[in-house]
């Protein structure tokens, strides 16, 4: 399996246009891919593969449950010292949970002499699997997870995600923006991932935080030029100076950017478009096979 | 002193051009970029003098190998494969909870503050600016976005202004929330797709639960015009005052080439509907 994530330093790039796009031209291709949708906190990558959800799961993350009858109260107070996230208090010598604020360590279980704590369920959102519609031989798998308004735990989400989906010899992962603990948790495990940057000062300095993450990683990376001609060529200069692969540029057109509001796809719509991603999905089994032979 | 928060559903909308741009059409005030993720402002600010302060939150493990004895506690008992088969602490899947130190029987593992970035107080040609620096998968984003705001009051404070600009983070999680919550007024920018509908009305729940009025400006109308009439619709329906409707113009893009706001770049055009931004939004603000 080849598992490809893609990635930029910060939303609206374009970064699941290029996912879905690369998805539907490898399946009208043969090629069996599935894709993920990593972007858990704000998941749109189902906007333009409109797949049919067969199946959803509540994902848990563990929480305390304190036994109030085992529990030895005030004199005790370990697990409220102990808990470094403040979500336990003492309120007139019985411990209460605040299950917002708990990361699910095991901590106060563990720590807890007479046994009153044992861990019970909270749920952080929900896993969906389906596929897109279409031929048989173009169907896609699409999982994708959806957070809980409000909850901030979005790695355990993240990778229940990736455990659910099925096996396929190409894996594609839209990746949430930013360069913080969602992000790392999707580009866990991924054998390559593409940046999908704009060639404008904005872009550029996002691509250069994401290219951070990566090489911090040590994951190898190419990049897609999306609206190329927008802006100018710093971008390419850049990726030239860094020694980065250029995977592939699409073109800036107001066409481009329509069908984009409506969620449709450019393999589909636009004439050209299938040419690029033949070609990006080229340089991407170059890059691939490079980085096997390293 | 009114605080104006800048938000967008989604990146990518054009929230930093018109925080840009308001920064270089409003008076006496000082600007805070909140995304702290990726911050943006600076290309366009250009801050000078910095000074850098270390922003800690939270810990972080460390295994001291002297004495460790590679019994193995540390890494059974911790639940996010933080620990390696070297007794190695991996910081950006460390949740600093402190169950490694808890188990080790030599008292090897130990937790230490843990530094997550960097904030900057500087200065710039509309005036003062915090900002700051996450570092590569560090999390607590709404810890710093708390402090960035916390220190730019105390700066408008010091030099007297009567207004702060913020920059916000994109999205609805933590962040957002964070830099929502006793400003006065939300400006949240949304370009017609799909999904900016469903994003403008999430953010909307997001400041009717803080109590922050909220207009909306729509970016690059021309893109979908069937799609930013329904905006207009729902921000009718909604209470949402438009602030203003936008048209795509690579005058934009050329203004960040150059590294100025719409506003120094383009004064006599797309200066204008900014301008004509900033007389609602400001009539708004300071009614
Ligand atoms: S599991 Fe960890 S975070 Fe949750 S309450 Fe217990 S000690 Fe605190
Ligand atoms: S550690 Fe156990 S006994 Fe002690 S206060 Fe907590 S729940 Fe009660």
């Amino acid at each position: 399996m080849l598992t490809i994530a893609v990635a930029s330093g910060k939303g609206g790039t374009g970064k699941t246009t290029v996912t879905a796009n690369l998805a539907v031209w490898l399946a009208s291709q043969n090629v069996d891919v599935a894709a993920l949708d990593c972007d858990v906190e704000e998941p749109n990558l189902h906007l333009f593969l409109r797949p049919v959800w067969t199946k959803t799961t509540p994902e848990n993350v563990p929480v305390p449950e304190v036994d109030e009858e085992r529990c030895l109260g005030e004199e005790c107070r370990k697990c409220v010292d102990l808990c470094r996230f403040k979500s336990l208090i003492m309120m007139a010598g019985s411990v209460m949970v605040f299950p917002e604020l708990c990361h699910g360590c095991g901590l106060c279980t563990l720590a807890c002499p007479a046994r009153a704590i044992r861990e019970g369920a909270r749920e952080i959102g929900v896993v969906r699997t389906g596929a897109t519609a279409g031929a048989d031989s173009a169907r896609i798998p699409v999982v994708g997870g959806e957070m809980r308004i409000g909850e901030a735990m979005a790695p355990p989400l993240i990778l229940a995600v990736k455990r659910t989906a099925p096996a396929s010899a190409v894996r594609l992962i839209d990746c949430p923006p930013g360069t913080s603990c969602p992000v790392i948790a999707s580009l866990g495990g991924a054998d390559l991932a593409v940046l999908v940057t704009e060639p404008t000062p904005f872009g550029l300095h996002d691509l250069e935080l994401a290219v951070g993450v990566l090489r911090k990683m040590d994951i190898p990376f190419g990049v897609v030029i999306n609206r190329d001609g927008m802006g100018d060529d710093r971008t390419h200069r850049y990726l030239e100076r860094e020694g980065i692969p250029l995977l592939g540029t699409l073109p800036h057109s107001a066409e481009a950017a329509h069908c984009y509001s409506e969620g449709r796809l450019h393999v589909d719509a636009l004439p050209g478009f299938r040419e690029a991603y033949a070609s990006i999905w080229e340089n991407i089994r170059t890059l691939a096979a490079r980085e096997v032979s390293r | 002193m009114k605080e104006l928060v800048v938000i967008s559903g989604k990146g990518g909308t054009g929230k930093t051009t018109v925080t840009a741009a308001l920064a270089a059409l409003a008076g006496h005030k000082v600007m805070a970029d909140c995304d702290v993720d990726a911050a943006d402002l600076h290309l366009v600010l250009a801050p000078e003098n910095r000074t850098a302060t270390e922003f800690y939150s939270g810990q972080v493990a460390v295994i001291d190998p002297e004495r460790c004895i590679r019994c193995g506690e540390c890494a059974t008992n911790c639940r996010y494969e933080a620990i390696d088969a070297d007794f190695t602490v991996h910081k950006e899947h460390c949740e600093g909870c402190g169950v490694c130190a808890y188990v080790c029987p030599t008292d090897a593992a130990g937790m230490i503050e843990r530094m997550c970035g960097h904030w900057y107080s500087s200065e710039t040609r509309f005036g003062k600016m915090i900002h700051a620096h996450l570092g590569i998968g560090e999390e607590n984003s709404g810890k710093l976005v708390t402090t960035v705001r916390k220190e730019a009051r105390k700066a408008a404070e010091e030099v007297g202004a009567e207004l702060i600009i913020t920059d916000g983070p994109p999205g609805v999680g933590c962040p957002v929330i964070a830099s929502l919550g006793g400003t006065d007024l939300a400006l949240a920018v949304a370009e017609p797709t799909l999904s900016a509908l469903h994003d403008l009305k999430r953010v909307h729940k997001l400041t009717r639960h803080f109590q922050v009025p909220m207009m909306a400006v729509v970016n690059k109308a021309d893109i979908n015009p069937l799609l930013t009439e329904e905006i207009r619709n729902w921000c009718t329906e909604s209470g949402v005052e438009i602030a203003g409707v936008l048209p795509y113009d690579q005058i934009v893009t050329d203004a960040q080439i150059h590294g100025l706001s719409v506003v120094e770049h383009d004064p006599d055009g797309f200066g204008q509907h900014m301008r004509s931004v900033w007389d609602k939004v400001s009539r708004k603000l300071f009614a």
